[in-house]
């Protein structure tokens, strides 16, 4: 019973993250009219790039910082994958493997700037993230470039589309009706995410988030834990842009777009219940806040607008809902303000 | 009235010497007048680079408490669009209550939920922006800038630009409450130690709420004269003013984790980062290198000033 409780309060915003998500969702799926695994798909599919872009900010959150270069390093990476990633077979993979070194070394480079520059995360990347935009117009100064076709579409749909694409396998059943997406997210997890956080690393970039001073003072390797975060971050953004690319079959400089993933990518990490004074939280609840953000909009396409309150549903008046929705959402946690005995304890 | 230079001012001169030496070098090479340092040329910069001076000045207010305002862009922009859609004397008076009104939201959302700053304002942008895609969807109001507007914005008077005006009156208010009121004192104070200040008497809440106000203010004046200056007001109008805005606050020496900075510092970062965009421009620059070169001298200065400066572990 204790140990249920310790749990309970300490994934408290993690829990809430999903609950909230299943509520919107079970909504949105109860308006759609035949909802069925294609349309898990679609969403699946609008999902994943903000998914990974609020994986990468949660990773410079965790440490205490804020890394606005998530969106510009996601495009960034998506105009160089729209070169490298244009051939086939496995030149496409060796393009997604240089993506991935892309965005890892920018992200190495931001934890060296942050660490060893002594500058601000929140305004090392905001250079960098100019930087990277910079970039990304150079490789492609107007929108372009063609992935292959085939495999664009084999890899962004479900694991019975990617049989018949290359005829490796034909029609599974249900489980072929799995889209890839979900997939992708979980190996990510798994192979990159548990393994982090479970090492000293990892432990160490906790550690900073929540007390820098003690950290230092308990022998954490301040220096290593911080610049393999922005590494990480770096990781997962680059992820963002090779999924993007595979989406989109091109690539686009799109400055406005990244600044909007840069934006959004905050607010799901704190509808995730992560801390934005760090030390807390992780990329599990940033997918489910990043779903949660999704599940909003997607609900404003459903909702008829004839229904009682159906007026909501005028695409008009969709961006101050969301608006209204996040500073509902982070205005719960006030309760807590109103709560407590000594108003000391909220100077932290 | 001590006449203390700090290194990031100092720095700052220096790379604004250095800017207007290559800039002219460049217009000599290429053109062989000294455009660049004309003093018809630099006074159009400023006339521009104004607008900028008067949304860093409030965003210092606020980043000197540790806190930040991302809602400015949208708060510059919906005073401007409410302002010109009401038109008249009563339209400016409504934009300048909107800034008030946003900042009040804030100050409220950061000081008594205690919300961080970063994701409240950008709650309050997104709401801002949903308010403004309301006003003009479906039909369209108003955008013509109003008489004021045009004044504040556009007008000169002996080759004096009226927004510079308003910029040095804005900074000389601004300077006079940080340097020689208690406000002022209790908001670096707030942003050294916000416990230490409230265990000495500050009411923290009432300064937090007065400085988010005073930067959507500063907001919203930058807003009017902006549309005064393109003569009407359309919406992302100030959503290039965001990140220039940080960037100058910070290149002046202000700690971006709030509690020490000097006011002649911002001024100093604006119109570094004014010449700099400047320069780039003169010199017809793709995108892509101005985005580039601008990423890196930012980080190149803030290497400069950190060097020597013992790490606070």
């Amino acid at each position: 019973m204790k140990s249920l409780r310790l749990f309970l309060s300490q994934n408290l915003g993690l829990l809430l993250a999903i609950a909230m998500f299943a509520v919107l969702y079970a909504f949105y799926v109860s308006q759609y009219p035949n909802w069925g695994m294609n349309v898990v798909l679609q969403n699946g599919n609008e999902t994943l790039a903000l998914i990974l872009v609020g994986m990468a900010q949660t990773m410079a959150v965790i440490v205490g910082g804020l890394d606005l270069s998530v969106g510009p390093l996601m495009t960034l990476t998506n105009c160089f994958g729209s070169i490298v990633m244009a051939g086939t077979g496995g030149s496409v993979v060796l393009g997604i493997i240089a993506c991935m070194a892309l965005g890892t070394a920018c992200g190495f480079m931001n934890g060296c700037i942050i660490v060893y520059g002594r500058i601000q995360p929140i305004i090392a990347t905001l250079a960098t993230g100019a930087i990277f935009l910079g970039l990304a117009l150079l490789l492609r100064p107007s929108p372009g470039g063609s992935i292959d076709g085939d495999f664009a579409w084999a890899f962004t749909n479900d694991i019975n589309e990617l049989g018949y694409t290359y005829g490796w396998w034909e029609d599974l059943g249900f489980f072929g009706k799995i889209p890839l997406q979900p997939i992708y997210l979980i190996l990510i997890v798994l192979l990159v995410w548990v393994p982090f956080k479970r090492s000293v690393t990892g432990r160490g970039a906790y550690a900073i988030g929540s007390n820098a001073h003690a950290a230092y003072m308990s022998g954490v390797r301040i220096d290593r834990s911080k610049i393999a975060a922005f590494t990480l971050a770096g990781f997962f953004a680059g992820c963002a842009g090779i999924y993007l690319t595979m989406q989109m079959g091109s690539g686009n400089a799109d400055a406005p777009q990244a600044a909007e993933y840069t934006l959004r990518s905050i607010a799901t990490v704190v509808i995730g219940g992560t801390s934005l004074y760090g030390g807390t939280g992780g990329v599990i609840g940033t997918i489910f806040g990043a779903l949660v953000l999704r599940s909003i909009s997607f609900i404003f396409r459903v909702v008829p607008e004839s229904a009682p309150l159906g007026f909501v549903a005028s695409p008009l008046l969709q961006p101050f809902f969301e608006g209204l929705i996040l500073l509902v959402a982070v205005s719960l946690g006030a309760a807590r303000v109103f709560r407590v005995k000594n108003r000391l304890s909220l100077f932290s | 009235m001590s006449l203390r230079i700090d290194k990031p001012i100092l720095i700052g001169l220096v790379f604004i010497v250095i800017i207007l030496a290559a800039g002219t070098s460049y217009t000599i090479a290429t053109q062989g007048t000294a455009t660049f340092i004309s003093p018809n040329y630099l006074m159009q910069q400023l006339h521009f680079g104004a607008f900028l001076g008067m949304t860093a000045a409030g965003m210092m207010m606020v980043i000197l408490l540790g806190h930040i305002d991302l809602s400015v862009p949208w708060t510059l922009t919906t005073s401007a669009m409410v302002a010109s859609a009401i038109g008249g004397m009563e339209g400016n008076v409504a934009g300048l209550l909107v800034g008030l009104t946003v900042g009040l939201v804030n100050g409220i959302g950061v000081a008594v939920l205690r919300v961080p700053s970063m994701i409240f304002t950008l709650g309050v942008n997104t709401v801002l922006l949903g308010c403004m895609v309301m006003l003009t969807g479906g039909h369209a109001p108003q955008s013509a800038a109003t008489d004021l507007m045009l004044f504040l914005g556009r007008d000169r008077t002996f080759e004096i630009p009226h927004s510079v005006v308003v910029w040095a009156l804005l900074s000389a208010c601004l300077v006079y409450v940080l340097n020689r009121t208690p406000l002022g004192r209790y908001m670096y104070a707030i942003g050294n130690q916000e416990a230490a200040a409230y265990l000495s008497g500050v009411r923290t809440r009432l300064v937090i709420i007065a400085s988010f106000m005073m930067c959507s203010l500063c907001a919203a004046i930058a807003g009017l004269s902006l549309a005064g200056y393109s003569a009407r007001a359309f919406q992302a109008m100030g959503d290039q003013y965001l990140l220039p805005s940080i960037a100058a606050v910070v290149l002046g020496g202000t700690n971006i984790l709030g509690g020490s900075g000097r006011y002649s510092g911002t001024v100093v970062g604006v119109i570094l980062i004014v010449l700099l965009q400047s320069m780039l421009s003169i010199m017809q620059m793709d995108e892509a290198y101005r985005q580039i070169i601008y990423g890196a001298v930012i980080i190149l200065m803030l290497l400069i000033y950190s060097r020597g400066r013992k790490a606070a572990a």
